[in-house]
């Protein structure tokens, strides 16, 4: 492999923005937030160079590495923290740092108002180091420094507006979700170091043709339960309706474009162990599926425009889930569905923080309406981003999506028309609940309280929408024109023969198309004929109050790990209170109930202490008497 | 005459002493039934010294007086002290250590 000496400029130019914002403190609250953006675009930069390099070699020759330094090394256990810059990282590099910097533009303006801009960008700047260090490390081990890294920075950016208690739980909790998740990351690592004694992914890879089948799963297994934690999938998926807290452009950032992908590429860069670990891959795809379904429902009935976005990237990643699932002929169209998401997600949510700019930072959709003459831009590319999810042709979103659909159609089977009939009826759904968002925040009457005064926003705001909206039009064309990405990424994946085809193309994309357009007339009778009530209903069916409680993901949390776990407490510490604690109180009681007893003996009479001294001395006579006879 | 009998006085006096501090209030008087315990001490090691026929037990009886005579010292001072300020020589007095 090629070895390189600019890689390491992609982490630590954002990294040193980071460190210098947080150290300069208030002292580069003037400049920080332009010095964070142009380090940020500037690493952009260095990623499209890297791109150009890497289009002037062959195939074979692409990955690039560059070993930073020795890391760990016990005996002839050794691991350097070294970087790879391969097919699939340099697609995550361009989109951290591209979208990343649009997001960081668009901050400039939306966070112009807080005092406290400068931790924002330095928060954001250490996220796009720490993502881009999860992608770009050649081991387990590196990854998992990034992995922690978007973490911590996704934390940090929930529980940004800390003040408001329910933020900062609702940021713990994020954290505390994901920590399952990456105990399943370490859990894999510490298999894989005890199965096959390495953790970098080309020696994992060599290794897996002599590891057994079980120890492969095990692997498996953990890594689905890490991509479960930090993509928001089943059963971990509770903490990404409330990181809704952080402000808008985390949202699109961390919650909605990258970190929450990290999963897929944490699952499309173990395609060697998921291909050897058929029962693993199995459940990735069932995980896919039920997360993608769950979503959609719950996006069904979120009143929260951006609790309803985060319903949809919470679906839209199942679908990722669900294609890298489906082995070698699903990665690249995973890959490809996580970058249109990317932008046309991103898009949406900037947009979203736009319509709450606008509204005096209101985000019941039910308080929106007719708000289409006041924000044509946002309008126009939200607009634009929603026909991208829908996968309306020619938008991202039909090559994408359409291609996940016609692979898990295709994957043989009652398997395949199981995953087949999952992902339309997703589509359907999707459609149905985009429709509401847009019906509900720009067309009909308006509904706002008396003081809002909607109005489009500046346009360091709408650049990176717009940017964002030509992304989520063009992008699904260019990425599979000619098969592009698949050809791009085929060199990272094993091929296998081609599969029966159950349904062609057409008649796929013509079944897609027929459920998206039941979605979207649905959505049209229910909301667009009649008049939407600016308070929600509360005479709902069952089923809507169930989907509005997130399909009660926090009731069964609390009644099957909370209150256990806080009984279980309950009884440790009483157990701490009677026996650990009873034991030193016990030994001091005794102590202070003995001298108590012996103090009555301390009359403060002279003649009673000599009488006991004589009694004493008399009694140790006597004693010595009685040995020595 | 018989050594033994020597140390019969002394066990006598010693008694007769311990008995005096045991019972006695006055603090003058239980002073003396120290100094005469001490001496009772004295005649004993001056007794056992003439049995075993060296000087040992003559030269503790010297230190035993120095003792005796520091101790006569100091333990005159507090008396005194303690009947100026509380107009009593009576030991059971002093004692306001207990509160």
């Amino acid at each position: 492999m090629i070895t390189s000496t600019t890689l390491v400029y992609l982490i630590a130019l954002p990294l040193a923005g980071s460190a210098i914002l947080l150290l300069a403190g208030r002292r580069s609250d003037k400049w920080g937030h332009l010095l964070a953006t142009a380090l940020s675009a500037s690493s952009f930069f260095v990623g499209l160079y890297q791109l150009s390099l890497m289009l002037g070699r062959s195939n074979s020759e692409r990955p690039i590495t560059q070993k930073l330094f020795e890391w760990i090394s016990v005996g002839s256990f050794k691991i350097d923290a070294s970087l790879m810059l391969d097919q699939l990282s340099i697609c995550f590099v361009l989109l951290i740092t591209g979208v990343g910097t649009l997001i960081h533009i668009y901050s400039i303006s939306y966070m112009s108002h807080d005092p406290d801009r400068r931790r924002f960008f330095a928060f954001l700047n250490l996220f796009i180091a720490a993502m881009l260090l999860l992608v770009l490390g050649d081991s387990y081990l590196n990854l998992y420094v990034g992995w922690e890294g978007v973490g911590l920075a996704s934390y940090l950016l929930i529980g940004f507006w800390n003040q408001k208690p329910a933020y900062a739980t609702a940021s713990k909790k994020a954290f505390v979700m994901n920590r399952i998740g990456d105990m399943g990351l370490s859990f894999a690592i510490m298999i894989a170091f005890a199965t096959m004694g390495t953790v970098s992914f080309s020696g994992v890879k060599e290794a897996v043709d002599h590891t057994s089948t079980a120890a492969l799963t095990g692997i498996g297994l953990m890594l689905l339960v890490a991509a479960t934690g930090k993509s928001a999938q089943f059963p971990l998926q509770a903490w990404l309706g409330d990181a809704m807290a952080g402000p808008t452009p985390v949202s699109a950032l961390i919650h909605a474009a990258t970190m929450v992908t990290a999963g897929v590429y944490l699952i499309t860069r173990s395609n060697f162990i998921f291909d050897a670990a058929p029962t693993a891959q199995l459940l990735v795809v069932i995980i896919g599926a039920i997360t993608l379904m769950f979503g959609a429902l719950i996006g069904t009935a979120k009143d929260d425009i951006k609790k309803a976005l985060a319903a949809s990237t919470m679906s839209q990643i199942g679908y990722m889930i669900l294609g890298a699932g489906l082995g070698p002929v699903g990665y690249a169209f995973a890959i490809m569905h996580l970058l249109t998401h990317g932008f046309f997600k991103a898009g949406m949510f900037l947009g979203a923080g736009s319509v709450m700019h606008g509204m005096n930072d209101e985000v019941n959709m039910r308080k929106y309406g007719a708000l289409r003459k006041f924000m044509p831009i946002t309008f126009a590319t939200f607009g634009l981003g929603y026909l991208a999810i829908l996968g309306v042709p020619p938008f991202a979103g039909f090559y994408s999506k359409d291609m996940i659909i016609e692979t898990a159609f295709n994957s043989g089977g009652a398997k395949g028309i199981i995953l087949g009939c999952v992902t339309l009826l997703g589509a359907g759904i999707t459609a149905f609940y985009m429709t509401r968002v847009m019906i509900l925040t720009f067309t009909g009457k308006s509904r706002w309280d008396d003081e809002a005064h909607p109005h489009e926003s500046p346009w360091l705001m709408w650049l990176p929408m717009a940017i964002l909206a030509i992304g989520s039009v063009t992008s699904g064309y260019l990425l599979s024109h000619g098969d592009a990405l698949v050809n791009w990424l085929s060199p990272l994946f094993e091929h296998h023969g081609e599969h029966e085809e159950l349904l062609s193309p057409m008649v796929v994309s013509g079944l897609a198309l027929a459920m998206v357009a039941i979605g979207v007339a649905i959505a049209f009778v229910k909301y667009s004929r009649n008049e939407v009530a600016s308070v929600a209903p509360t005479d709902v069916s069952i089923f809507t109050t169930i989907a509005r409680q997130d399909l009660l993901q926090d009731r069964f949390n609390e009644a099957v790990f909370m209150q256990p776990g806080q009984a279980l407490t309950a009884v440790l510490v009483k157990t701490d209170e009677a026996v650990i604690d009873g034991a030193v109180r016990g030994v001091g009681r005794v102590a202070l109930g003995s001298g108590s007893a012996l103090r009555g003996v301390q009359t403060g009479f002279v003649r009673s202490y000599a009488a006991l001294i004589l009694l004493g001395a008399v009694a140790l006579v006597a004693a010595i008497w009685v040995v020595t006879q | 005459m018989n050594a033994a009998n020597y140390l019969y006085l002394s066990a006598l006096l010693f008694t007769i002493g311990a008995v005096g501090v045991v019972v006695r209030r006055n603090a003058i008087v239980v002073f003396m039934c120290i100094e005469l315990m001490l001496n009772a001490a004295n005649l004993s090691f001056v007794t056992f010294s003439r049995i075993n026929g060296d000087l040992n037990g003559q030269v503790i009886a010297f230190f035993t007086m120095v003792v005796a005579a520091c101790e006569v010292v100091v333990g005159l001072a507090i008396i005194v002290t303690i009947y100026r300020s509380r107009r009593s020589a009576s030991i059971d007095d002093a004692s306001l250590l207990k509160r």
